[in-house]
């Protein structure tokens, strides 16, 4: 602290000035050592964004010396009428030292005391990472003159107008964004540093002209004659339409991902009426989703031959539904009376049980224990001489499940039930003295939720063409409940926007596999702290919790 | 008889909230409701609404027994309940609110007349028909609470602890509001622990003392009485 007072004379009198800066600082570099020693950079340093220039690793690690220098000038610049240019560069400067300072504390001192025996991830590979494979000495100077040279740019950046710095930022987004997807996609090994500048500068001159254009069109738009407006938006709607339908043509790689978001979706879209219309907090979604997989199973699969049918998929699906749909009232009955946290574990109690009913001895002979059930028929069987895969086909069977799903939410969100769902999560109480049947409605909300959930375990079931106790644990409520939660509890589209981000991101970085949970947590923590209405809120939403904010 | 309460008995659990209340409100009267805290007035109107149920005893609505009816049911034959605590749908704004109000309700010519008629006993709230509840203030909310209570057109409004909380200002506003409802045709029962104001406006008052009536009388009445005065007006 003291020698910071010393070496600007400016702040000598009121060192205490710069004291927020260096907590700043401070904060990077646990962070930074955080992500090191979690192995997130090491995990994927192979995984080059520009070919033989930088990794993703590096970019994570940048990304902190980027964000935390921002921070540092915005700190600096706080309560001032006029950005003090100096002040803030120095800022930024001081944040990217300190970093560094904590990242060379860690290579110099990990090996001494052995961090490795503690920390795994501490190893001769991470130290390579960070001294940029030039040893101890020349490479943590390096480490140094980067990190300060990073921390003053991003406050650089902070200095730029407004309009500019929103650009220069979304082109130094684009560039990972563009080359992940390149190499998820299409098999690539990262981007030419040639292209990342093309993309660079392409995102930037978009996003830069971006606001007056839309500004401009729609008021061009909104001059126009009604006819004509709504004839230009059904043109928009038929245009995003075939996008979506051609999506699977990007091959059978990216079909399968997008299957696992679509399923998501529909996922969400069901629990995103029990929890965002009604307020009821269900972890046991995923027996829903259990029950409709195995429905279809036991009906259509060879293997299983006490039922004495053997329906085809399409002919199964309504009968999975139907089971899911009743199995929600039959939770729905006993946990009637319960509200908030012990319906939260009343329901998870639930989700466990019929796992553990599939996976039990005794019911083996009839949906076949830890073996499952094989052999289910696909909902849509590739076409004879079509050189389509069969995730392909049923990334068309899943979006018709979406719009099904999405019709029926937006529907009943706005229907006098929606309303009723509305007020009894605001107040059980009160909604019933002011005659709502708190039975019925809350049995609505379990049984339209289950059915939907059902629904997308028919579409599972084939997807897979097998059914395993397994594939229903927990960890799948979880995820739902998470996606929902990003995108904006009670949203629609929200829903999507959640499945996108937290379940699409991952399956383009598999490595990343193994630190999903992480950051879901992290992503959870930021969310309610930052975003708490989520990345796509409900109007109503929205206003309740930033009314503060316009006060 | 509008309103029949013949010995009720309450029980939280194992705990005897109530212990055999007996009264009776008529058509078009003010009947009050005075005592201490914990004296039984909330859980008295929570019976009367069907939020509990009695153990033994029982309530008639014009004649027709209703202690066994969910509240949903209640609020049909024309009981409307104004919650302790103002309890209004934070997240919903003034309008949905009222709307929610005339939950019951399919007539939508005669809903709209009682829209008109709440903002204008509360002009206040047809200013923030957009806002959201949770966002207004005590007063308002209670404003908010009343008026939603009478979109349900209720013959017998139950009104618990309408002034808890407020500036004494409102509260005057408040006590002119429900005399003008009542002026307009609606019974009222009010559960107070300001007596003062309760007693002045009410036609009848009950006392409630440990889930016992110990006392009852007109409204002058009570006012007048050294006991009253002692416990619950404050004066000697």
């Amino acid at each position: 602290m003291t020698a910071t007072s010393v070496r600007v004379p400016m702040a000598a009198s009121q060192g205490n000035r710069w004291s927020p800066v260096i907590k700043i600082g401070l904060l990077g570099g646990g962070v930074a050592i955080y992500l090191a020693l979690v192995g997130i950079l090491t995990a994927l340093a192979n995984r080059m964004i520009i070919t033989k220039v930088i990794s993703l690793g590096q970019i994570i690690l940048l990304s902190v010396f980027i964000i935390f220098g921002y921070m540092a000038a915005q700190r600096a610049a706080a309560g001032q009428a006029k950005r003090p240019i100096v002040r803030c560069l120095l800022s930024g400067a001081i944040a990217g030292l300190l970093i560094s300072l904590f990242l060379s504390a860690l290579v110099v001192i990990a090996p001494i005391i052995n961090l490795r025996s503690v920390f795994i991830n501490a190893s001769p590979e991470l130290f390579d990472l960070l001294t940029l494979g030039r040893g101890v000495p020349d490479g943590l100077l390096l480490l140094i003159g980067i990190g300060v040279a990073v921390g003053a740019l991003s406050a650089g950046l902070f200095l730029l107008p407004d309009r500019l710095r929103r650009s220069v930022g979304m082109g130094l987004l684009a560039i990972p964004i563009v080359s992940i997807l390149n190499s998820s996609l299409f098999a690539g090994r990262g981007i030419s540093a040639l292209q990342a500048a093309a993309v660079f500068v392409i995102a930037l001159v978009i996003t830069f002209f971006w606001q007056p254009a839309r500004t401009a069109t729609s008021q061009r738009l909104s001059a126009l004659p009604t006819k004509q407006q709504r004839a230009v938006a059904t043109l928009a709607y038929i245009i995003l339409g075939i996008g979506v339908l051609l999506l699977p043509l990007l091959g059978p790689y990216p079909a399968e991902i997008l299957d696992t978001v679509g399923l998501y979706i529909l996922l969400g879209l069901g629990l995103n009426i029990v929890v965002g219309f009604a307020g009821l907090l269900d972890l046991g979604y995923v027996a829903f989703f259990a029950l409709g997989a195995y429905t279809v199973g036991i009906l259509t699969s060879p293997e299983i031959q006490w039922v004495g049918v053997q329906l085809t998929w399409w002919q199964a699906l309504p009968f999975a539904v139907i089971v899911g749909t009743l199995a929600g009232v039959i939770l729905g009955i006993p946990v009637l009376q319960m509200r908030g946290d012990y319906l939260a574990i009343v329901t998870l109690g639930f989700g466990e049980i019929i796992r553990l009913i599939f996976l039990s001895d005794w019911l083996k002979p009839l949906v076949g224990g830890s073996n499952g059930i094989t052999r289910i028929p696909r909902a849509l069987p590739v076409p004879a001489g079509s050189r389509l895969s069969d995730q392909q086909m049923l990334f068309y069977v899943i979006l018709a499940g979406i719009l099904v799903a999405a019709f029926i939410a937006t529907r009943l969100k706005y229907s006098r039930l929606g309303r009723n769902w509305a007020a009894m999560r605001e107040d059980e109480d009160v909604a019933q003295a002011m005659g709502i049947n708190l039975v019925r409605t809350k049995l609505m909300a379990f049984a339209t939720g289950a059915g939907l959930s059902a629904l997308s375990g028919a579409i599972f079931a084939s997807k897979l063409t097998s059914v395993y106790p397994h594939s229903f644990n927990l960890l799948v409520s979880i995820n739902i409940l998470a996606v929902i939660i990003v995108g904006g509890l009670g949203s629609i589209p929200g829903v999507i926007v959640g499945a996108l981000v937290l379940v699409g991101l991952p399956e383009l970085l598999r490595e990343f596999a193994e630190y999903r949970l992480l950051v879901y947590g992290a992503v959870l923590v930021f969310m309610m702290l930052k975003r708490p209405e989520g990345l796509l809120p409900e109007a109503r939403r929205k206003l309740e919790l930033h009314e503060a904010d316009e006060a | 008889m509008l309103l029949h309460i013949d010995s009720i008995q309450t029980y939280y659990g194992s705990i005897q909230a109530l212990k055999g209340i007996s009264f009776t409100v008529d058509q078009g009267e003010i009947v009050t409701l005075i005592g201490a805290n914990g004296a039984g007035k909330t859980t008295t109107l929570h019976t009367l609404s069907g939020i509990l149920h009695p153990r033994h005893g029982s309530i008639f609505f014009e004649g027709q027994p209703i202690h066994t009816m969910p509240p949903h049911a209640v609020v049909r034959l024309g009981i409307a309940h104004s919650p302790e605590g103002r309890r209004v749908f934070g997240r919903l704004t003034v309008a949905e609110n009222l709307d929610m109000g005339a939950f019951v309700r399919r007539d939508k010519a005669a809903i709209k007349q009682d829209l008109d008629r709440v903002y204008t006993l509360f002009p206040r709230l047809k200013e923030r028909q957009k806002q959201l509840a949770g966002t207004l203030s005590g007063g308002e909310q209670q404003m908010l609470a009343m008026g939603r209570a009478l979109m349900a057109s209720p013959r017998l409004l139950l009104l618990d602890e309408p002034s808890m909380g407020l500036a004494p200002i409102l509260v005057d506003l408040i006590f002119e509001t429900i005399l003008e409802i009542n002026k307009q045709g609606v019974t009222v029962l009010l559960v107070e622990q300001n007596a003062l104001m309760a007693l002045s406006i009410a036609s009848r008052a009950y006392v409630l003392e440990t889930g016992s009536i110990i006392l009852s009388g007109t409204g002058k009445e009570l006012l007048n009485n050294p006991d009253v005065m002692k416990a619950y007006l404050g004066m000697e």
